[in-house]
């Protein structure tokens, strides 16, 4: 039984077991690597996507779940870094090993379009659910409020 | 921001770059100029991979010898070559130099690559300015001959050489059209490198050219790496070092849709499956059911019992230890001492928690004399060495692809290259190309940890009440004989992993004495960031502190006395004073400050934080930080370093924390092994204090800051002494009583 599902703009479908994670479906058969696993158990955030529009564990998401939806991961949030996020990410200096930073931006992205002028506190509670273990928090508020700042 | 830009060429071109570097290249650099650690590891007749090549197109491509975990020195030490290279930066191209340690080893290693303890600055910089001048006068010399004039008539300005007085100009590209590259590289004297204020990239901040990649998903990590054919592995270890297995449900794992093979191994069952779903849910059935040999020394140790032991044997006075530090002579001065006092402190077990659980990609061929192997490492040359001794082939027959890291911290230089290992020994079995992915369980389950650890700290102090004598009886949990036994045995037995930064380093206490009292519970164990001065510092500072406050002096006049011989120490010290506002007052806050020599890096920090008394709950404020690297070479990566290092340091102390309970770790997640999230971490406020002396590192300096500052805060606040750390609410709230 296979899933169809949208992923960055583009029909996809996948016959892995129904109860597969999606973000395994992402990473080994659809091959967009730059979701990652981190925990395995929606604790971490390194998987993070957008899933109709809205950020979603990868890793806690069954992908029978994701039939006739629309996923977005990192490589679809923009075709060239782009996307506001990113480019506050890269004038902040964000990453340092990097491979927290797509969940990070996924789950910014995902705040700024619910809530484009968000207060310091409203940033600090949204983007707990991301460890970055390299400590790069503080750029990561920096970079927010440069996007609120400069759109 | 930086004008520059640049390209990062990964792994998988790199031998696209080196073939379309169709023109010169630099092979001598290991012959002269590099220090005699390297040249004395082996042969040069190798030597077939330069530093540099310069392209007609005047593309520069830099190897790169220091690998990449998110400390920058991918960007740091091809930045070096490039400036006294007088290279154009936007015309470098880096890539990561192959696994031959005669021309690429660490020098603070042996020569062998390996890129750990925040060395990779301050052990290349002087070999690597060098090369890089060596290889500009070359440009220079041939161009002279071009021009038909003399070499002190040219000189250099980015990618070009210039003659000024007729104002001809040639490219660097040009001249590595028609050069010729002598034997011997040429002399360069210390003198002929540039002036700190000539410098055009060192100290000037340009974009790691690895961080566009971090925001688009594109940045490859050996996670990431697919291969036609490849299958998926899983591994259960055993929950004991050294314990064998014994049975498990074969029949339910191959009852597993996808599952080929379960492999028994050394050191545990290793499953192999076409998806990696199939090899997880094995993974589960072999870990429910399989039962594992009592081989193994951890069996029955119980980490909280252990500490206490390890406590008796520091206060024992005649338990037997060795000398691992000495200055003046301790032994003979204390007993003269007018008074004296004396304080235990605590460290528990921690896990480095990269967010890149470990992994590893291979291939091995079918007929097991060769391999391929892909990792993040933080050592080329072990993994390398590793896999060969596995499959009991020469190093030569082991290609490395190594990746950008998810994470390092100290986990990824393990000498037996465990992680990597796992995935060579199901692709031999597979005779297929295998990626092993470690769960986040398996992860910490199967950590190697900052060790457990028990302070002993006296003072003797003379009549006007000044400190004549320190000693510091150390009982650890073995880390350098279990971490990399080959070192171990170089060092002449010497536990340095576990003991460094136990003495005071930049204080004026003239007789200093530390002492190992050796333990090993067979629990694994391993370097960390902040390594050993997480734990020895945490209690020579908490204590200095005790010090202070005993004799009712504050503790940063009191630390200012004591460093008054180490001037770089005292404006560290007093610039985070002064960002701090040092001696105000504020309600319901304390202020706690510590002060280190990390490798001759200086740091200080100051923190401010509030106490919950009903949870025992300690919250942090600010965290100011003031560091004296030498030369900054990156100033901004600085930064980002030393936040991200205070950062680190802080989950140690206040939350992170692995117990063992019957030889096994109890933890398994990220919901009971609690590190620092965006919400927990204070402001921090980091500056650089910028000397002209010899760089030192910056990745792990100011994690070792964070667990007696805050330590001694809560004293400032509270009037009581925390002294095991973490301080989880727990503790806190019993020592508060």
């Amino acid at each position: 039984m296979s899933v169809n599902f949208t992923i960055n703009g583009k029909p996809a479908s996948s016959a892995a077991p129904s109860t597969t994670p999606l973000l395994w479906v992402i990473r080994e058969d659809l091959k967009l690597t730059g979701t990652k696993f981190g925990c395995g158990a929606g604790l971490c955030g390194a998987c993070m996507v957008h899933i109709d529009g809205k950020r979603a564990f990868s890793c806690q998401t069954q992908v029978s779940e994701v039939a006739g939806k629309s996923i977005t991961t990192i490589e679809g949030l923009s075709a060239d870094s782009s996307h506001p996020v990113q480019k506050a990410w890269i004038a902040e200096r964000v990453p340092q090993c990097g491979y927290c930073q797509s969940g990070q931006i996924m789950s910014a992205a995902d705040l700024l379009k619910q809530n484009p002028k968000p207060t310091r506190d409203e940033i600090l509670e949204h983007m707990s659910t991301n460890i970055c273990r390299c400590g790069t928090y503080p750029r990561i508020v920096r970079a927010i409020e440069r996007v609120v700042r400069e759109g | 921001m930086s004008k520059h830009t640049k390209l990062f060429e990964a792994a998988v071109s790199r031998r696209q770059v080196m073939v379309g570097a169709a023109g010169l290249s630099f092979a001598f650099v290991a012959t002269r100029a590099v220090s005699a650690a390297v040249l004395t590891t082996g042969p040069t007749g190798q030597v077939l991979n330069p530093w540099i090549s310069i392209a007609a197109d005047g593309t520069i491509t830099i190897m790169s010898a220091a690998t990449e975990m998110g400390q920058g020195s991918l960007t740091a030490l091809p930045l070096i070559i490039a400036e006294e290279l007088d290279a154009d930066w936007s015309k470098v191209r880096i890539t990561p130099a192959p696994p031959l340690d005669q021309i690429y080893g660490n020098p603070i290693f042996g020569g062998m690559m390996y890129t750990a303890g925040s060395t990779a600055v301050t052990a290349y910089y002087k070999p690597l300015r060098t090369i890089g001048a060596q290889v500009r006068r070359v440009l220079l010399d041939n161009a002279a001959r071009k021009l038909g004039v003399t070499v002190d008539e040219l000189t250099t300005e980015p990618s070009l050489v210039v003659h000024v007085k007729s104002g001809r100009k040639l490219s660097y590209g040009d001249i590595a059209a028609f050069a010729e590259v002598p034997k011997e590289a040429p002399a360069v004297k210390p003198e002929d490198l540039k002036k700190p204020s000539a410098f055009r990239l060192i100290s000037k901040d340009v974009m790691r050219v690895e961080i566009p990649a971090k925001v688009n998903g594109s940045a490859k990590y050996s996670i990431d790496v697919q291969l036609p054919g490849m299958l998926y592995g899983t591994v259960v270890r055993a929950p004991v070092e050294g314990a064998l297995p014994s049975s498990f449900d074969e029949r339910g794992v191959r009852a597993i849709e996808g599952v080929i093979q379960a492999v028994k191994l050394p050191y545990g069952v290793g499953i192999i499956a076409s998806t990696a779903w199939a090899a997880f849910a094995a993974q589960q059935v072999v870990a429910d059911s399989v039962r594992w040999s009592r081989d193994g020394a951890a069996w029955g140790f119980d980490s909280d019992k252990g500490l206490e032991v390890f406590t008796a044997a520091v206060r024992d006075p005649d338990r037997k230890a060795t000398d691992f530090f000495k200055l003046g002579d301790t032994r003979s001065e204390m007993p003269r001492a007018a008074s004296t006092m004396d304080q235990v402190y605590l460290c528990d077990y921690a896990y480095h928690a990269q967010m890149e659980p470990l992994n590893a990609v291979a291939s091995v061929s079918p007929a097991g004399d060769s391999a391929e192997i892909w990792c993040g490492t933080q050592s080329q040359t072990m993994a390398q060495e590793a896999t060969a001794k596995a499959l009991g082939i020469g190093r030569d027959k082991v290609k490395l692809n190594d990746l950008l890291m998810g994470g390092g911290f100290g986990r990824r230089g393990s000498r037996d290259m465990d992680f990597v290992i796992d995935a060579v020994l199901l692709s031999q079995a597979a005779r297929a190309p295998v990626k092993v992915m470690w769960t986040r369980e398996d992860d910490v389950r199967n950590g190697r940890f900052r060790p457990l650890s028990a302070h002993y700290l006296k003072a003797g102090f003379d009549a006007s009440g000044a400190p004549m004598a320190y000693q510091h009886r150390l009982a650890g949990d073995r880390v350098t004989p279990f971490a990399d036994p080959l070192r171990y045995e170089k060092a002449g037995k010497k536990d340095f992993i576990l003991m460094l930064g136990a003495d005071l380093k930049g204080y004026d206490v003239p007789n200093q004495l530390v002492e190992q009292i050796y333990e090993d519970t067979g629990v694994r164990t391993s370097p960390l960031r902040g390594i050993s001065f997480t734990a020895n510092k945490f209690a020579a500072e908490t204590f200095v502190d005790e010090i202070a406050v005993r004799n009712g002096v504050d503790p940063l006049k009191y630390r200012l006395q004591l460093l008054g011989k180490a001037p770089r120490a005292v404006a560290v010290v007093e610039r985070v004073a002064a960002m701090a506002n040092w001696g105000r007052k504020v309600e319901g806050r304390g202020f706690g400050i510590a002060f280190l020599d990390y490798a001759g890096s200086q740091v200080a920090g100051i923190i401010e934080i509030s106490l919950e008394r009903e949870t025992g709950k300690i919250k942090a404020h600010n965290f100011w930080c003031a560091i004296d690297c030498g030369v900054a070479v990156q100033p901004d990566n600085i930064i980002a370093q030393t936040e991200g290092s205070a950062i680190y340091g802080l989950g140690l102390v206040l939350s992170e924390r692995i117990s063992i309970r019957d030889g096994a770790v109890e933890q398994s997640n990220f919901y009971d092994y609690l590190v620092p999230r965006l919400n927990e971490v204070p402001l921090l406020h980091t500056e650089i204090v910028q000397t002209d002396n010899h760089p030192t590192g910056v990745g792990q300096m100011s994690t070792p800051l964070v667990a007696p500052a805050i330590s001694n805060a809560v004293m400032q606040l509270t009037g009581v002494r925390l002294r095991h750390a973490p301080f989880t609410p727990e503790r806190v709230k019993a020592a508060l009583g």
